[in-house]
């Protein structure tokens, strides 16, 4: 069983929700983005996504963007993102990475993956690369045995779904609204309904993420979810330090393991 | 319509595979979000493309509003300072609005309305496809809104009044390189964002499919007009189709009426800036590596580590760091060759046209016509070059004025 088999069963036996916390390597810079990326381990994120700067992050609104930039003004190279995740999994943190395709095209995928896999990462989410153009990564993840996470939409076809959800191993990955990464006020009244759907083409574990900041949103999705994903509220939260991520991880961790029952269908 | 009842047009040789592959290139690097939208697009285009309904509204639009077919001008005086050669122009810069941006822009206004949209977007670098967009959108009473990087509504800000004019929205696009590159961005998280009221009216051959295959296709009429036109006027095939080269809209246009004629030479000329080894242009299939970029695998301007790196052009148009796939499969398969002009040369070849035809070419056309001074004079006394003047310069004036210090610096 993969490491995140394993992370999902024991969520399920303790009827909670996983938490999720996205931060970019690199953010503010390399050192520091390790700390923030363990405080959230430390703190009751049950996995990291270890994000990766990039020069054209069109999924991303204006908090990961700006985060992104200020990493790569920074010196951000892709050398340390193996070093991040390495020194996350050192210590017995659980983390995959995100990322956008270039990137690992560029690098190789073979090659990363390989990498990947020697610094104790558990997968790759890729958010603009889905089953259709995966061949060369579905075989390199089997090859060095890591978790390949894809996504799903609101405005994926049934069709679609089944194609997806049987590509990926690990968790799906459901995003919840249509629209670019940034926190927002109400959960998307969309997302019970895409796991709703997605769940009648797999039984494996579905995140949902694009939104989540708050102890009653966190709660409210792993009502109907296996794990809730933060990304933007976390990364603003970087911007104040280690304390502040630390106090909202806690929060969101508290709210994962008070799942509201899910509301039934009227 | 086949036996087993696709809706599908007969794939043609040059095509692409059904996902949208030339050779290795092109694709769909897109987020899942957005593969239904252009599912949809791809299924309405193929419904269109065997709908008499829709040939006969696009060439009625094409004809009596657009003004094709263009013009075949020769250029006898600019040619005087090419060895000899002639040198024939294929007039977009004369259709409506003022370069071939139309084509593609009509097309896909059209199949905006089939589907039932009433919202357009569009990116725009030098304002050509801005103004083109907002135009149609005018004419079919659509919603429009136009994104255009901060430095690019500085250097045209003629266009930007334009599509203003015509009712469009122009939001400056204040992130990275504040160019083309980053209003693509901006175009495509709108986009991700309101997909079911509104289509991308992507404005250049390339993201993801099918964006490359219409555009090429809403475009292909340039090269069939040029080709009968040329071989009308001189009883024979040109030696070689010049035309710039920044996503390569006008270029594969112009490119596919000659892709069977095996001895027709076609030359793609890319933004070369401040020279190849400056580290500023955006000769993307002279010096980049493939990679993905908005969509589809392409050649890219990219660092090490697949970071997209600033492309730079005096022309706003071409200051792009990547480049449509079908480009990348015409270089690696040798069909097209694809060589860099620097601003400097674009620039002479700019004010070489303007006095000696009396034709002001917008500066991206420009770098064609540096193209057809250099081929003429290797070539010699009896070549015969068509270029592509795919737009006009009147947006460009102001950059010119300042290149060539025409006016005082102090006034503009």
């Amino acid at each position: 069983m993969t490491g995140l088999g394993e992370l999902f069963e024991r969520t399920r036996a303790e009827r909670r929700g996983a938490l999720i916390g996205y931060l970019p390597a690199g953010y503010p810079d390399v050192a520091a983005s390790k700390e923030l990326l363990a405080a959230t381990l430390d703190a009751g994120a049950d996995l990291v996504e270890v994000g990766v700067p990039y020069s054209d992050p069109v999924m991303d609104g204006p908090t990961i963007q700006a985060a992104a930039d200020a990493a790569l003004k920074a010196g951000f190279r892709l050398k340390h993102l193996f070093e991040v995740v390495e020194s996350l999994s050192a210590r017995g943190g659980r983390a995959v990475v995100m990322t956008y395709w270039n990137p690992v095209y560029r690098y190789g995928v073979d090659r990363f993956a390989r990498d990947l896999a020697s610094a104790g990462g558990l997968g790759l989410i890729t958010p603009d690369l889905t089953p259709d153009e995966a061949g060369d990564w579905i075989a390199a993840s089997d090859a060095h045995g890591l978790d390949r996470i894809f996504l799903v939409a609101p405005s994926s076809s049934e069709e679609r779904l089944h194609l997806t959800a049987g590509a990926t191993t690990g968790f799906v990955y459901a995003t919840a609204v249509m629209g670019v990464t940034g926190a927002r006020d109400r959960v998307g009244s969309g997302a019970a309904e895409l796991v709703r759907r997605t769940r009648a083409h797999t039984d494996l574990p579905i995140g949902v993420g694009l939104g989540v900041r708050s102890r009653e949103q966190a709660a409210e999705v792993a009502g109907f979810a296996d794990a809730v994903i933060v990304g933007s509220a976390l990364v603003s939260r970087a911007t104040e330090g280690t304390e502040a991520v630390r106090a909202l991880t806690a929060e969101l961790a508290e709210g994962v393991r008070a799942p509201e029952p899910a509301a039934q269908p009227s | 319509m086949t036996d087993d009842g696709e809706d599908k047009p007969p794939r043609g040789e040059h095509d692409p595979d059904e996902r949208g592959h030339f050779g290795p290139y092109g694709g769909r690097f897109m987020p899942e979000a957005l593969i239904g939208a252009l599912d949809e697009l791809s299924a309405e285009y193929d419904k269109a493309r065997l709908d008499p309904a829709f040939h006969d509204e696009l060439s009625r639009l094409l004809s009596g509003y657009a003004g094709r077919p263009s013009l075949l001008t020769e250029a006898p005086r600019f040619a005087e300072h090419a060895g000899g050669a002639r040198i024939f122009l294929k007039r977009e810069d004369l259709n409506h609005t003022g370069s071939h941006k139309i084509n593609n822009v009509l097309g896909q206004a059209l199949l905006t309305k089939r589907m039932g949209k009433k919202r357009v977007i569009a990116e725009t670098g030098a304002g050509q496809h801005g103004v083109a967009t907002a135009t149609a959108c005018a004419l079919l009473g659509l919603d429009c809104v136009i994104y255009m990087g901060e430095v690019d509504t500085e250097r045209q800000a003629l266009n930007v009044a334009r599509m203003r004019l015509l009712g469009a929205e122009v939001i400056p696009v204040k992130t990275g390189s504040r160019t083309l590159k980053d209003a693509i961005n901006e175009a495509l998280r709108d986009w991700v964002t309101n997909v079911d009221t509104t289509h991308y009216l992507l404005g250049t051959a390339a993201g993801a499919h099918p964006f490359p295959l219409l555009v090429r296709n809403f475009h292909k009429v340039i090269g069939e007009e040029a080709r009968a036109q040329i071989l009308e006027l001189t009883g024979r095939l040109p030696d070689v189709v010049a035309a710039c080269v920044g996503g390569g809209s006008n270029a594969i246009g112009i490119f596919h009426g000659f892709l069977d004629d095996a001895d027709v030479r076609l030359v793609g000329l890319e933004p070369g800036g401040k020279g190849l080894d400056s580290g500023e242009h955006g000769a993307t299939l002279t010096k980049g590596t493939p990679g993905t970029l908005h969509g589809a695998l392409s050649y890219l301007l990219q660092d090490a580590d697949g970071q997209t790196t600033e492309a730079y052009s005096i022309s706003a148009g071409l200051d792009y760091p990547g480049v449509g796939p079908e480009h990348s499969w015409l270089k690696d398969t040798g069909r097209a060759e694809y060589r860099a002009v620097t601003d400097a040369e674009a620039m002479e070849a700019f004010q070489l046209l303007s006095r000696t035809e009396g034709i002001i070419p917008a500066i991206e056309s420009a770098h064609a016509l540096a193209g057809a001074l250099r081929l003429g004079r290797e070539l010699g006394g009896e070549a015969h070059i068509l270029v592509s003047l795919s737009g006009r310069g009147d947006k460009d004036v102001d950059t010119a004025a300042r290149y060539f210090q025409l006016v005082d610096e102090e006034k503009l």
